[in-house]
This record gives structure tokens, sequence and C-alpha cells, in this order.
């Protein structure tokens, strides 16, 4: 007979679900969807032991299980406190954690600079999103920021220190998925930075996976950072017959080139499967893929921008005020400009449209 | 004057070896509890005295030591905290130096009540020096019998190994101790596991302050019930003090809680009242972490008791009117000594010691030191002060480990009660540099002493 799995009910935000015991507030509120799970910069399911430490998943814990319904005196990281029997979490509907949340939004966007347009993380950075969903339109801080010169780790992977939150994330994804890390936190406190000991270089066979897991754009993979920004690009879902990983990837293509290979992601912006150096960084021809179709993006990311599916169109208002009659052309733009030539097919421009392209 | 149960013998020429102590009626404890008490016999006498952790919190010893999980073949693990990195604090200094064996011995006797078969010193790197007298004091234990294998014949193995830190506060914070103790970086753990459960090589564990473990030596020869006679309440014992700061006698005193702070000051056993005849501004009673009180709230509370030096009598109307008693750090401020000044030290200190892992404070420690240092020297804003205030508030009660509440407490105390210093600062940026501003804020009922 198969074991009997413990069920915990738990209340967040007003909404009650029952979850197995074990399960954190965070992955129940998960389950839950939308605005009830609280954002996540540090914590990554995949990586065991990580999360706890940038504080933005804090929730109120107004009552801590039916045996004891007390409240928790301050309010608990979710990603690392598990559920109880008969919990409430306050989360958005908590006015502390709300103010909480934006306290720790300014305090990790004092040493981020806000210079999306320029970071190649733009339109991938979580940061961007939590600043978005929790931030303010301005900061009180008026001091100098740190700087730090850029770091190349090696000939797959740039490191921008300036942009890092310590998330730690890409320290666990070294320690847990390659054979001999290299890269750690050096130095306390806000002058600690993620460093190689004396300029080593990240060449271990999965190294690659900590571009993909750093929420915001400090790592950034060399192979591919500035050659095109995420919005032109097309994911598409792939896979390839890998003897190291299981060469299940997402594709970033431009018509039919391949500018980026990725690990894929679920939901929460977290890695499905590690996937290999070889294949993120060496396979860049559609030849070397089976395709399996286009990826699924959130209908929110900048990266669905223009790829509408299932759209309904307004009604032909003027078809039908003329009996289904189609109107008539009265001037084609074609016949007196040179702009948008309908021959030039824009997916094939290695960069945004230039009026050269149209000469 | 008051009982003394830790330094009674501190100053007998010769202490600090074996001989003298031994003489003196050292290692009783050990004799005492090895055969005639079983281990939980001991942990109940510790129950019974009321005896709280001198480490700073004041958490029940008796009931943390029960907390500890004790699975089958499982080893467990006592630690002695000795990192003593809170400025202000030198109290565990003093014992360890001049009475090395009375921590020796309170380590053996709770070791086993713990069933620890192999115990850690971990001390802090500055006290070089006290390593060799402690690595000293249990060479001799070792070869006095009361160390090592099937000790007085009951059967129970211990060893005592001092390791020493490389002079981090964080190393101080008992999660990051352990992380440091098993060579790695200092990081706070997240909590739950406690290390009661999952410690030292994921090992149950218990972490003690010095002075709390050498306590365990009277508690014992006196029994638990004895014990709790001493003090007030919910303080049994005694308590050391390190008293530093404007006073004609900084030091190291034993108190049995039973007297106020008015006494300690400025009577002639403790000390001995403030140089040059000036008035008392304000103190902070308990190691740098705990909040600054002004003279009228620290000699009486606010329902206008009597304050006392004990737990709940400091501890008395929460932080809006009290403050703590902490690890024992008493630092005095005279009259001429600023405030914005003390706090921006304060500030850079835990600024630097921050290990950097949370981010309300790994940033927001910086910031504040930032907006101190402009306020101090002269190039504040009126509105930095309530943004000092509004930065303290996000990280307290935020942060993975207490190190964010010590680094914001001095802050809002400071500007709870001094706030009209802040403003001076910034209204009088260049007169404030002089620092002899004399602000009214002793209420100090004593006649100003004729210089
Ligand atoms: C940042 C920080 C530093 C600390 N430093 C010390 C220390 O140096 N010595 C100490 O005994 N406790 C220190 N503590 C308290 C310990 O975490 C722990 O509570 C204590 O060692 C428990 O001992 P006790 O139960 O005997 O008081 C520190 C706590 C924090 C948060
Ligand atoms: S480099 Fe990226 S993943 Fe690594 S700690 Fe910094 S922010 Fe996190
Ligand atoms: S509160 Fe400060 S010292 Fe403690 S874990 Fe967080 S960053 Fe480190
Ligand atoms: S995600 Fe929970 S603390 Fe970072």
């Amino acid at each position: 007979m198969a074991e009997e799995k413990k069920l915990f009910k738990v209340t967040i935000d007003n909404i009650t679900i029952e979850v197995e015991a074990g399960t954190s507030i965070l992955n129940a509120a998960r389950m839950i969807g939308g605005d009830v799970a609280p954002p996540a910069m540090c914590y990554y399911s995949k990586l065991k032991g990580s999360g706890g430490k940038c504080r933005t998943c804090l929730v109120e814990v107004a009552a801590g299980s039916t045996a004891d319904p007390r409240p928790m005196p301050k309010l608990v990281a979710s990603c690392r406190t598990n559920v109880m029997d008969g919990m409430v979490v306050k989360n958005i509907t908590s006015e502390r954690v709300i103010d909480a949340r934006n306290g720790v939004v300014e305090f990790l966007l004092i040493n981020h600079p806000l210079d999306c347009p320029i970071c190649d993380q733009a339109g991938e950075c979580h940061l961007q999103d939590l600043s978005y969903d929790h931030g303010k339109e301005g900061t009180r801080y008026e001091f100098n920021r740190r700087t730090f010169q850029k770091h190349d780790l090696g000939p797959y992977i740039q490191l921008h220190m300036t942009r890092c939150i310590l998330c730690y994330r890409c320290v666990f994804t070294a320690d847990q998925l390659t054979n001999k890390r290299v890269h750690g936190i050096l130095d306390r406190g806000d002058h600690a930075e993620i460093a190689t000991y004396i300029e080593k270089s990240l060449d271990n066979d999965f190294i690659g996976n900590v571009i993909d897991v750093c929420p915001v754009g400090a790592l950034t993979d060399r192979t591919f950072r500035f050659k095109n920004r995420v919005w032109f690009l097309k994911p598409v879902d792939a896979h390839r017959d890998c003897p190291k990983c299981s060469g299940k990837v997402t594709l970033w293509n431009r018509g039919d080139e391949v500018y980026r290979v990725t690990a894929r992601k679920d939901q929460w912006g977290e890695v499905e499967d590690w996937i290999c150096n070889e294949c993120r960084f060496e396979k860049k021809q559609t030849s070397d893929w089976v395709i399996e179709g286009p990826t699924k993006i959130s209908r929110q990311s900048v990266i669905s921008q223009g790829h509408y599916v299932g759209i309904k169109k307004p009604k032909e208002t003027v078809v039908e005020v003329m009996d289904g009659r189609k109107p008539r052309l009265l001037m084609d733009i074609h016949d007196v400009s040179e702009v948008n030539k309908p021959n030039v097919d824009l997916s094939k421009i290695a960069g945004p449209a230039h009026s050269e392209d149209f000469k | 004057m008051g009982r003394k149960l830790l330094l009674e013998k501190a100053h007998v020429e010769g202490i600090r070896t074996y001989d003298v102590y031994r003489r003196e009626g050292g290692y009783a404890s050990v004799e005492k509890a090895f055969k005639n008490m079983s281990p939980d016999q001991v942990t109940e006498e510790v129950k019974k005295s009321g005896l709280r952790g001198r480490g700073g919190a004041g958490f029940p010893t008796g009931m943390k030591w029960s907390f500890l999980a004790k699975p089958e073949g499982v080893p467990r693990y006592l630690v002695c905290n000795a990192d003593e990195s809170e400025p202000g604090t030198f109290k565990d200094r003093y014992l360890m130096e001049f009475i090395p064996h009375l921590l020796i011995e309170g380590l053996i006797v709770s070791s086993y009540a713990l069933g620890s078969n192999r115990t850690y010193i971990y001390i802090r790197g500055e006290y070089a020096w006290i390593v060799d007298i402690l690595e000293q004091a249990i060479a001799e234990a070792n070869a006095n019998g009361w160390l090592g294998k099937n000790i007085l014949g009951t059967g129970f193995d211990c060893q005592i190994y001092v390791q020493r830190g490389a002079g981090a506060y964080i190393c101080g914070e008992e999660t990051a101790l352990i992380e440091s103790l098993e060579g790695k970086r200092g990081n706070p753990r997240i909590k739950p596991p406690f290390p009661a459960v999952k410690g030292v090589w994921d090992c149950p564990t218990v972490v003690n302050n010095v002075e709390t473990l050498a306590a365990v030596v009277p508690i014992i020869n006196l029994g638990g019930e004895e014990y709790a006679k001493i003090g007030v309440g919910k303080s049994t014992g005694t308590k050391l003090i390190s008293a530093c700061g404007n006073i004609n006698k900084p030091g190291v005193y034993e108190i049995d809680m039973t007297i106020s702070v008015e006494e300690f000051i400025y009577s002639d056993e403790y000390c001995g009242g403030i140089p040059k005849g000036k008035r008392l501004k304000a103190c902070i009673p308990g190691g740098s972490s705990v909040p600054i009180l002004p003279t009228n709230l620290l000699l009486k509370t606010a329902k206008g008791d009597t304050r006392m030096m004990n737990y709940e009598s400091l501890a008395d109307g929460g932080f809006a009117t009290g403050t703590m008693m902490g690890s024992g750090g008493f630092i005095v401020f005279d009259e001429d000594q600023c405030v914005v000044r003390h706090t921006l030290t304060l500030a850079r200190f835990y600024r630097h010691e921050s290990c950097g892992q949370c981010s309300p404070c790994r940033e927001g420690t910086g910031w504040m030191e930032k907006i101190l240092k402009n306020i101090e020297y002269g190039k504040g804003k009126m509105s930095d002060i309530d943004l000092l205030w509004d930065i303290q508030r996000k990280i307290e009660g935020n942060t993975i480990c207490p190190l964010g509440d010590a680094a914001a407490w001095p802050v809002a105390a400071a500007i709870r009660h001094f706030r009209d210093e802040f403003e001076w600062h910034v209204l009088n940026p260049v007169e404030s540099q002089s620092r002899n501003f004399g602000l009214a804020h002793y209420a100090d009922p004593r006649p100003v002493p004729v210089a």
C-alpha cells in the first residue's frame, strides 16, 4: 500500500490550499500562483540550501498553526519557512510585508545601477521586474555607488560586479554542478564581491549554468552578450543527443540563425534541466538541433512582445457598413515612398532596420 | 559588598596554575557531579539555578540544554563562545586570562551534562596570548586526570580543543561560529534548524558564553536552589560587568544584580563616579548593540522606580524607555560626549562587520554610516534624521541574524532620545565640530559637583 502523504492546510492571502508536509510557504504560494506568490531573488528550487538571503520573499505569519495559533513576531523568509497545519500567511494583504519589501527593493537597488537599457539582461532581469512590482520610482540614496572593473571569467563568462546582488545562486550552482569550484564570495558586507581567486577562468563543464541562474545582469554569456536583444529573438525549444546533459534547450533565434542557447526555464524563471557548456556555447547551428517548436512565454514578458496568440480581431466595420464590399485602396504607400519595401524581410536584417536597408 | 562567585579567587597569587587552583578548592564541582550526579541531574541543577545565558540574549541556560537533541549514535558538541567582540564587552577575556581553570572546570561539568566528548573553545584571534593560557590549563587538567578517557572512572571521555577565530565580530553569532569552526566562511546559518538539532558538522550542538559555562561551577558547588537565591527575580546569580568610558575606575566587576545603576556608576566599590566632576549624560549598559539611555531614564525607569542592574529592570519599559542587560558591556558618557559621533563610530563598526548575506544589513548598515558621517561632519540635512530612522526600521527584524538588529538599535535609540542633538548638528555645522556644546540631556539628580 502506498504511504499516505500528510497534508497541511495553509491559508495565504485568504486562499486556502492543502500541501504536503515539508512544503515551504513560498512553494505553497506558488501552487496558488499569481500575486500570492512572493518574489524570490536568491531562492532557487533546483539548488540545495539556496534562499533566505535576499529577504524579498518576507511574509507575515498571522497564525503559526492550529495547535499554536500565535502570530510570529517577525516577518519570515517564505522560501525557508515550512508550512504548518492551519498556518495563516499574509503576503500582499499585509502592510508590514509591503513596507518591508519596499525597503528590500530600495536596498537592492543601492548598488545596482538602473542602467537597464544598456544592460545585457534587459528584459530578462528579475530585479527589474521586482522594482516595477514592489519598488518606488525614486531613490533616497545620495552617495557614490560602488564600482568595479568588469572581469572576463574565462572564454565564456563575463562578470559585472556592479550589478551583482550577492544572491549566492551562482556559488551554489558551481558548488553543486561542477567538480572543482574556483569562484565564491570574497570579503564581507557591502564590500563583498564574487571573485575567482586571482583571475581564474570558469571553464568547468557545467559552469555556463551560472549565467542562467543569475537573476540580474552580473554574469553574462560572452558568446552572446550585446549581439542582440531578447525581444528581437524568437525562443524555440530544441534538443540534441548530448552525452553530458539532457540536451534539452531553448534556442534564441533570429531568422534561422541561433544567437544564444540557454537551458529551458519554468514559469518561475528557474532552469528545468542543467545543460553543459558544449550545448550552450558551441552548438549554434540550427542543424545541430532537433527543433520541437516555439517556447511558451508568459504574456506579460517583454519577450512575447509582438508574438500574440489567440487574439480576437475586431469586426471590420467598413465592410459591414458597405454591405460586404471591400473598401477600395485609394493609395498604395509603396507607390510613393521608399519606406518599408515589402520585398525587404525585416527578420533577415542583422540589426534594427535602417534607412540604408530601403535604398 | 556583593557576593563573588566567579572572581572570588581571581586575585589569589598563582591561581592560573593548576596546583594553586586545586588547593583553593578547584575541580570540586567535577568531583561532585561525576561521583554523585547523572548528566540529567546536572542539567536539572542548572535549570533550578535560573541561570540566563551571559552572551547577550539572556536565554535560560538549563532550558537551552534541555532542547539538545540526543539521537542514538550521533555525537553531540558543546562549544564555548569566547569570541567576545562586542565593543565595550571585555569580561570573558578577564575571566579566561586570570582564572582559566574556572572555565575549564565549567566546561568539563557542562560537557558531562550534555554528553559532549569533544568540546571546543572558539576564541577570537586577537586574544592570542589567552590561547596559550588556556592551552596550558587544558594540558594541566589532562595531566591530572580531569580530561581524557574514562574521567574519574565514570566511563566518560572528554577532550577540550581551542580554536582561534580570525577576528570577525560576526563569528560570535552562534551559527556563524559553527560555520567558522567547520573551516568555512563565517556566515550565519538560516534557522531553523537550530544548533540544538543541527550544529557542528550537522550534529546537535550547544553554544554557550564563557561566563555562562564558568557559572556552572558555583551552581554545582552550591546547588541550583542556593544559586537562585543570589540576585533578584529572574536575574539570578552574579553577573560580570565590563565598565568603561567616562568613569574613574574602568574594569571588570562582579555584581549580584541587586544594586542600582546609580550605585554602580558612583560607588567607590565599582566605577567610582565620573572623572573631573563632570555630569552623567548617557550610558549603554549592555554592550554596543543595546539601546543607549539618557540619564533620566538610566537612573529611574519611566514609572519612576530606581533602575537596577539586572535583566528585568534594565529592560523595563521596552525599547521606548528601557534597554537591555546584553553582554554587560557598560559604557558611560559624560556631559561632553557627542552622541552623534559615538553613533557614527558604532555604525561604522556594524557596517564593517556585516557578513553581507542579507540585503537589508549589507546595504543598510553602509547607508546609515554614510548619512551619520554627513551629519557628524556638518553636511547633514534635517530630512537625513528621518531617513536614518526609516532605514534602521527597515533593517530591524528583517535579517537572518541579529547583527542587523544590533546595527539598527543604537541608531534608533540615539535618535529617539537625542534627536535634538542630531538637529543641532544639522543646524550648527560649524559649532558642532567643537563638540563642546553641553546640551542639557542629563537630568542627573545629584548636585553639580564642585570641580
Ligand atoms: C553578531 C553577534 C555577535 C555575537 N558575539 C558573541 C560573542 O562574542 N560571545 C558570546 O558569548 N555571544 C555572542 N553572541 C551571542 C551568541 O550568538 C549566542 O547567543 C551566545 O553565545 C549564547 O550563549 P549563552 O546562551 O551562554 O548566552 C553574538 C551574537 C551576535 C548576533
Ligand atoms: S553574480 Fe549573479 S548569481 Fe552570482 S551572486 Fe551575483 S547576482 Fe547572484
Ligand atoms: S544580518 Fe548582517 S551579519 Fe547577519 S546574516 Fe545578514 S548580512 Fe550577515
Ligand atoms: S528568496 Fe527568500 S530570502 Fe531570497
